[in-house]
């Protein structure tokens, strides 16, 4: 039978005895008396309480106790001193095991529906996928089912259709509405070799796309893995619940021994009295909120940060992110967007672009690549060219036009020299980190280039919500002192330890470990040693490639917003765990004494159906407060940008 | 004299929950029958797991058959926490766990309020 079941008989059979117990004053009594309320209580003992008895007999022979123990045992000890009481014409109390059985239940309803929407998370994010598939086979599209899409597979997508898999695009483009899976909000424009994720929904054009990730592969399988791993784990705060529980039942069982003694024996009080004092001591004293203050919390804190596209591996994570004092940031592709971009041309734009595009096509040079891309957006084609020739740490040079051209260093300069008006122009390029380039055409310079890796257009909010958060932040890069900054300047950030070598990132973060817990955010792929010596380890993804391992930390957006965010979620959460158990404590702290009696001098007492109602409401109150979470606040100092 | 008698049977009781909860007792446990290349362990939840320790064959794919007897709520849910696994256990009806064992090692698991606990030991 199910609890509600349970529940619904048990009230139903309770009725007449609350009826009874509220008109008494009033002169009416239940017809039958105590053998009506015998029948009654007899029926929910049976049938509601059974299970109860059940499952404490089968944990007692194993030596277990649990919550049912303490619920058996009290509502077992009020019904047989009742029908002891009636045989020897005593007042009974058989209302008292009725009430607490129903009371017990209706926590025990409420608990179970709230336990299933703090647990829903994951099966969103499971329902979130496409159930099939347009592939390519022969030379027709056919819709499969998507576990029948193969690697490699050609799937076409058309609007209002979903991604069923991650693949690149190979034909045609389109906008995406990706937030289900990265949680970014905007749409996203996507063409041929752009790279889509599967369950994201498409929204205006058709394309054709590439499936690189099937299964347990894909980008969502892989987040709903990592997530379900997470609502299970366990935070090291839980520890102390743990202890607790083992002993919590008999210790409880000991101390109602205690207080039927010390009033029965020591204080002169009536069997009856005392028994009552002793059963509400047993009902009261439930540990279920203890036992469910943490994980529920875990459960909705890490499934909301999914939502956000913040995956948060463990418990542990959480409770470390607490003790964070300094955030840690790789420059290159954390703080910067990790592409060298032209940021200033100096000179005739059309000629010089033309220039120095068309010489450095056939160049393998980073820069080169920044020039072409500038070149391209700028629609500048290049020109052919003869005699290409690069020159090893000075640039490269080629026939244009029947002339010689040149794009490079000052290193590459023999006989062109630059004008004043260009020396002080690349000086002051130069200042602002910028790596400059000169480009000449027959022995003269026609103008500069001045390239660079800007810095994302949000790592500045980023940093400054950190900084309002009252943390130190530090910038780790391979890169020389005056670049890194010149780029530390930018976004605002607090230090700067420029020249390292990769292998040494981890060190620097144990030197910073020295003055207190640190974060180390990173892209996850060649940081991944500084991200597990970090207190906690932040890993940036862009795309379908995050690094999933990498960090206890994950961002799927490449937004260094996000490491705000992260840290308010987990916060949040952790504080969330900390006042749940706050609750679950202070009720058996202050219930058990009250329950005793202990207060009986100044008329303060319970009964045990207040201390079944009690306990009801300290397993539904927290698990309530875990809920909520999904719809508290999330406080990020971040400006919108 | 009741109450003295009562006195002295209360202490009695107190000393027999002493004993029985927080003495040494034995706890049961089993190995995984291996039939060519899969284990399996059929795990019995009442009032707690029987067998609570189950000791498995690493790299041998294994099972766990879990059966709830027991009404109680408090064990409807089994979560293996190092796997990711939060299982529900429908009332009288074998629920089967695949365990992964390619890393040695032991493992706890527990009922949804962390409040039973068994132990999986890989080797």
């Amino acid at each position: 039978m199910t609890i509600t079941k349970r529940f619904w008989i048990s009230l139903i059979f309770s009725l007449p005895m609350l009826a009874n117990m509220i008109l008494m004053p009033f002169g009416w009594m239940l017809p039958g008396g105590d053998w009506t309320q015998l029948a009654l209580t007899t029926v929910i003992m049976l049938v509601a309480t059974g299970p109860f008895v059940q499952s404490a007999w089968s944990s007692f022979k194993k030596h277990h106790s649990n919550m049912d123990t303490l619920v058996a045992i009290g509502t077992a000890t009020a019904y047989l001193y009742s029908i002891y009481a009636m045989a020897t014409q005593q007042p009974v109390f058989f209302e008292s095991a009725a009430f607490v059985t129903t009371f017990v239940l209706l926590g025990q309803v409420f608990e179970e529906r709230m336990r299933n929407n703090a647990s829903n998370a994951v099966e969103k994010l499971v329902n979130l996928q496409a159930k099939d598939a347009e592939v390519l086979r022969g030379n027709e599209f056919v819709k499969v089912p998507l576990a029948e899409v193969e690697l490699n597979d050609v799937i076409r997508v058309k609007p209002g259709q979903k991604v069923p898999v991650d693949g690149v695009i190979v034909k045609g483009s389109s906008t995406l509405d990706e937030s289900m899976v990265t949680g970014e909000s905007m749409p996203v424009e996507k063409s041929v070799d752009d790279a889509v994720i599967g369950s994201t929904m498409n929204s205006t054009g058709t394309f054709l796309f590439k499936a690189n990730k099937i299964g347990d592969q894909t980008m969502l399988s892989q987040i709903v893995d990592l997530v379900k791993k997470a609502q299970n784990s366990h935070a090291p705060i839980q520890k102390l619940t743990d202890k607790v529980s083992d002993i919590f039942v008999p210790v409880v069982l000991i101390l109602a021994i205690l207080t039927f003694l010390t009033w029965y024996v020591f204080l002169d009080a009536s069997i009856a009295r005392a028994l009552i004092f002793a059963v509400s001591v047993v009902v009261i004293a439930c540990p279920c909120a203890l036992g469910l203050a943490t994980p529920t919390a875990l459960m909705v804190g890490t499934g909301r940060g999914a939502k956000m596209g913040i995956l948060i591996k463990n418990g542990e994570v959480l409770e470390a992110v607490n003790d964070v004092k300094t955030v840690v940031f790789d420059k290159t592709g954390t703080i910067t967007v990790g592409k060298p971009q032209v940021t200033d041309i100096v000179g005739d734009q059309q000629q010089v672009l033309q220039v120095a595009a068309s010489l450095e096509e056939s160049s393998e040079h980073p820069l080169a690549a920044a020039i072409l891309a500038r070149a391209k957006t700028a629609t500048i084609a290049a020109l052919p060219v003869d005699d290409f020739k690069a020159i090893e740490g000075k640039g490269v040079s080629a026939t244009i036009d029947g002339q010689t051209g040149f794009v490079g260093n000052t290193k590459l300069l023999t006989t062109a020299k630059l004008s004043d008006e260009l020396e002080q122009q690349a000086v002051k390029l130069q200042n602002e980190a910028k790596t400059v380039v000169v480009v000449g055409v027959a022995d003269e310079i026609i103008g500069l280039i001045a390239i660079q890796d800007m810095p994302k257009p949000t790592s500045k909010a980023a940093i400054a919500a950190l900084k309002s958060r009252g943390l130190k932040t530090v910038m780790l890069t391979g890169d020389n002192q005056r670049v890194a900054q010149a780029v530390a300047d930018q976004v605002g950030i607090d230090d700067v330890i420029a020249d390292v070598l990769p292998g040494d990132k981890a060190e620097q973060v144990q030197a910073l470990q020295a003055t207190g817990k640190v974060a180390f955010v990173g892209d996850g792929i060649n940081d991944a040693p500084a991200l597990t010596t970090a207190d906690v380890g932040i890993a940036m993804g862009s795309g379908t490639d995050i690094a999933i391992d990498a960090g206890g930390i994950v961002l799927v957006k490449n937004d260094l917003r996000d490491v705000d965010r992260a840290l308010a979620l987990s916060k949040k959460t952790f504080n969330r765990i900390k006042l749940n158990l706050f609750w679950a404590f202070i009720y058996n702290v202050l219930g058990i004494p009250v329950a005793a009696g202990i207060f009986f001098a100044i008329g303060l007492t319970l009964s045990p159906e207040l201390a079944g109602l009690a306990m009801a409401f300290s397993s539904l109150s927290v698990v309530t407060s875990s809920v909520l979470l999904n719809k508290a606040k999330i406080t990020s100092k971040v400006q919108p940008a | 004299m009741t109450k003295i008698l009562v006195l002295i049977g209360g202490l009695a009781i107190i000393g027999f929950i002493l004993w029985w909860f927080f003495g040494k007792h034995a706890v049961a446990s089993v190995d995984a029958t291996v039939t060519d290349h899969q284990q399996s362990v059929d795990i019995e939840v009442s009032g707690g797991y029987s067998p609570e320790n189950v000791v498995l064959k690493q790299g041998v794919p294994a099972v766990l058959n879990f059966t709830r007897k027991d009404a109680s709520s408090c064990l409807d849910h089994v979560v293996f926490s190092d796997f990711g696994i939060n299982r529900a256990l429908p009332q009288n009806q074998a629920e089967t766990v695949q365990i992964d064992t390619s890393k040695p090692g032991e493992y706890e698991w527990a009922c949804g309020m962390d409040m039973f606990h068994g132990k999986l030991i890989i080797k």
